[in-house]
């Protein structure tokens, strides 16, 4: 088993003629994924590497080939319609891999897509990943992974494939890889995909990175320390970062936290967690708590 | 991207906000100038891109136009968290009753644009927010209906029991929620919010920062970009496309990937070195990125050690290898360079660097120890 993306993915591609989108297409078919449709408005009837229909709308696509995923890889100026668009024609995974979507768009985005019943992942995410289902959407590269018992929840996108990557090097596998984004207003969240992972049966163990800012890694943690029974390891990027010259007092009122490596540190600790100090620091503490 | 408080003013002047007259100056002849034609005390602000102007004596009053030069010839050049200050905002003092804070931003946790409204407005708010938080009024805007006119008045009685007061004090809210979307702001100031002794309410002070997502569509607001207020190395980066940040340490880091980047400053730290630098050359592959990335870093004199820290995924390592090469044959390194490399054809990236005598690691813990001990002039372990 897996969490969100599995065998019975059946993946539209938003964009897929363009440079990023037609690129990442054949990876994921390559990977085994159920690649059946892309949408590119203009070019509806022509295929895609001969084989995937292409289609003017999503209604469309998901009308004609029961498509249940998309993954958008359309320009910033775009990406919020597409969204919306995906949700609006019944898509129940919308993944948005699009980096620079303004803010103030994600504010419409996020409860509309809510309302159509949809899961949003991204924008600006690398996707997900279950290996054993032979099942990508997204950039995650396909050979950094092997299936296996755990959960990789993270925040980046390089740093996600590190430290993914040096446990597959000591052969510890994966059930799902989800990369949430880093973006202040994203879809699903640490908590989402933790809860996921505690219900998958063939989840054991979860690896979840953070960075500095914001305090979702806190409430994470919170969440972990009164729902999870499954052991926890995570990570925080950006512990040696200096403070900024910040402007306006807004943000400190808000949180009421200056979202701190250390902070989100002893939010882990408190919460019985392991912390890795270092990536390769996952390994053995995922490796004791396999056991 | 941050604007100054006379460009955030002149946006809050367009859409209504009541600002006491003022203007800009580099010199202090220009300042000189204003303070004559505005007659009477005024106040001379440093225009730099950083909180806590005041307490660093970068903010004076001065009560006729000689006190006015002499503060102004002060205030030009001083230093504010590292930042020169190459202008000053000369404006119309105003008479102070009372102030008070309204704020905009956009929150992570309730995913909408949040207005924050205080009585107890000024330089200590923070302080305020901490200790008696029940003196801030916190309201969610629903961006599917913006904000209405009773939100507004709600947020006006909460400032003020004076109903002149409070509605004028709601008016500078919608106004202040309409600059804010239509600049494409991720924060939306006015601090002090103030009531003068004859009973007006007027925006004092006031800071907008820009989403760096919506310059491309706003034009008008990207125009306003002030590139003397930054530090040069950061311009140069922008340009490039890059995302750098310069640091006071001596290694000079070159990574694809925010996070990667920060988890590669902090192994460095780890092992007892420095970071000279934040340096994220981003997602897609194209070795101009590359040259440009070490331009930035080796014009930097504190380097002493240069560390390639690429995964590749998007970012093809033959490419990164390539503009390592090409950049290095333009221009000699004097510095040592550690490149540690894996992912998207690292093979093609390794045989390149090894044709041209440099080498190349896979493991980051490896390459990162290595580059901090050449940049304590050491030799690599």
């Amino acid at each position: 088993m897996s969490v969100f993306v599995t065998k019975n993915t059946k993946l539209l591609v938003q964009g897929i003629t363009g440079r990023d989108g037609s690129f990442h297409a054949k990876q994921m078919m390559e990977y085994g994924t159920q690649v059946v449709a892309g949408v590119t408005p203009g070019k509806g009837g022509q295929k895609f590497e001969g084989t995937v229909p292409i289609y003017n709308t999503v209604a469309e696509a998901v009308k004609a080939t029961g498509a249940n995923t998309s993954v958008i890889y359309v320009p910033p100026p775009f990406a919020a319609d597409a969204m919306m668009e995906a949700a609006d024609a019944g898509i129940q995974l919308v993944v948005c891999i699009t980096e620079g979507v303004p803010v103030l768009d994600m504010t419409r985005v996020r409860p509309y897509v809510m309302e159509k019943g949809a899961r949003l992942v991204g924008p600006n995410c690398p996707g997900l990943i279950s290996p054993a289902d032979k099942a990508k959407v997204g950039i995650i590269p396909g050979r950094i992974c092997m299936p296996g018992p755990v959960g990789v929840v993270s925040r980046s996108g390089t740093l996600t494939y590190e430290i993914v990557y040096q446990l597959t090097r000591a052969g510890i596998g994966q059930t799902t890889c989800v990369g949430i984004g880093g973006d202040p207003i994203n879809g699903t969240n640490f908590i989402d995909a933790l809860e996921a992972f505690e219900k998958d049966p063939n989840t054991k163990a979860v690896a979840m990175m953070g960075e500095i800012g914001g305090t979702d890694e806190q409430e994470a943690a919170d969440f972990i320390k009164h729902h999870m029974k499954k052991p926890v390891v995570g990570f925080i990027a950006g512990q040696t970062a200096p403070p900024g010259r910040r402007m306006g007092h807004a943000g400190a009122i808000i949180s009421g936290s200056a979202g701190t490596a250390a902070e989100k540190i002893d939010a882990f600790k408190a919460a019985g967690m392991g912390v890795a100090q270092r990536p390769k620091d996952f390994v053995q503490l995922i490796q004791e708590r396999l056991k | 991207m941050n604007i100054h408080e006379y460009q955030a003013k002149e946006i809050l002047r367009r859409f209504g906000v009541p600002i006491p007259p003022g203007d800009v100056a580099t010199t202090v002849a220009e300042a000189e100038a204003i303070a004559t034609k505005l007659g009477g005390p005024v106040m001379v602000k440093a225009q730099v891109h950083a909180g806590g102007r005041g307490k660093a004596g970068g903010v004076k009053f001065c009560k006729d136009v000689a006190a006015a030069k002499e503060k102004a010839a002060a205030i030009l050049g001083m230093q504010i968290k590292g930042l020169t200050v190459e202008k000053v905002l000369v404006t119309t003092a105003a008479d102070i009753g009372t102030e008070a804070y309204v704020g905009i931003i956009v929150d992570r946790k309730t995913k909408k644009a949040v207005f924050m409204v205080s009585a107890a407005g000024g330089i200590d708010i923070e302080e305020v927010a901490a200790t008696t938080p029940e003196k801030i009024l916190y309201h969610p805007v629903d961006p599917r209906y913006g904000l209405q006119a009773f939100e507004a008045q709600q947020m006006g009685f909460f400032l003020y029991a004076d109903a002149k007061q409070a509605r004028a004090a709601a008016k500078i809210m919608q106004q202040l929620y309409q600059a804010f979307l239509a600049s494409g702001c991720s924060l939306a100031e006015i601090n002090p919010l103030v009531v003068t002794p004859t009973g007006d309410v007027i925006a004092v002070d006031a800071t907008m920062v820009i989403d760096d997502n919506e310059l491309d569509r706003l034009p008008a607001v990207a125009a306003l970009r002030d590139e003397s207020s930054e530090e040069p190395s950061e311009v140069a980066a922008r340009k490039a496309n890059l995302t750098f940040i310069k640091l006071d340490g001596n290694v000079g880091c070159v990574v694809n990937g925010a996070g990667l980047a920060m988890a590669t400053m902090d192994l460095v730290k780890y092992y007892g070195g420095d970071p000279a630098n934040f340096l994220d050359i981003g997602g897609s592959s194209n070795p101009e990125k590359v040259v440009n990335a070490l331009k930035i870093i080796t014009a930097d004199p504190s380097v002493k050690a240069i560390l390639f820290n690429i995964f590749g995924g998007i970012t093809r390592t033959d490419d990164v290898a390539n503009g390592i090469v090409t950049a290095t044959k333009a221009n000699p390194l004097k510095v040592p360079i550690v490149i540690r490399l894996t992912g998207t054809n690292e093979e093609i990236a390794v045989k390149i660097l090894t044709e041209n005598g440099f080498s190349a690691s896979s493991d980051m813990d490896e390459a990162v120890q290595k580059a901090v001990a050449l940049a304590k002039g050491g030799k690599a372990a």
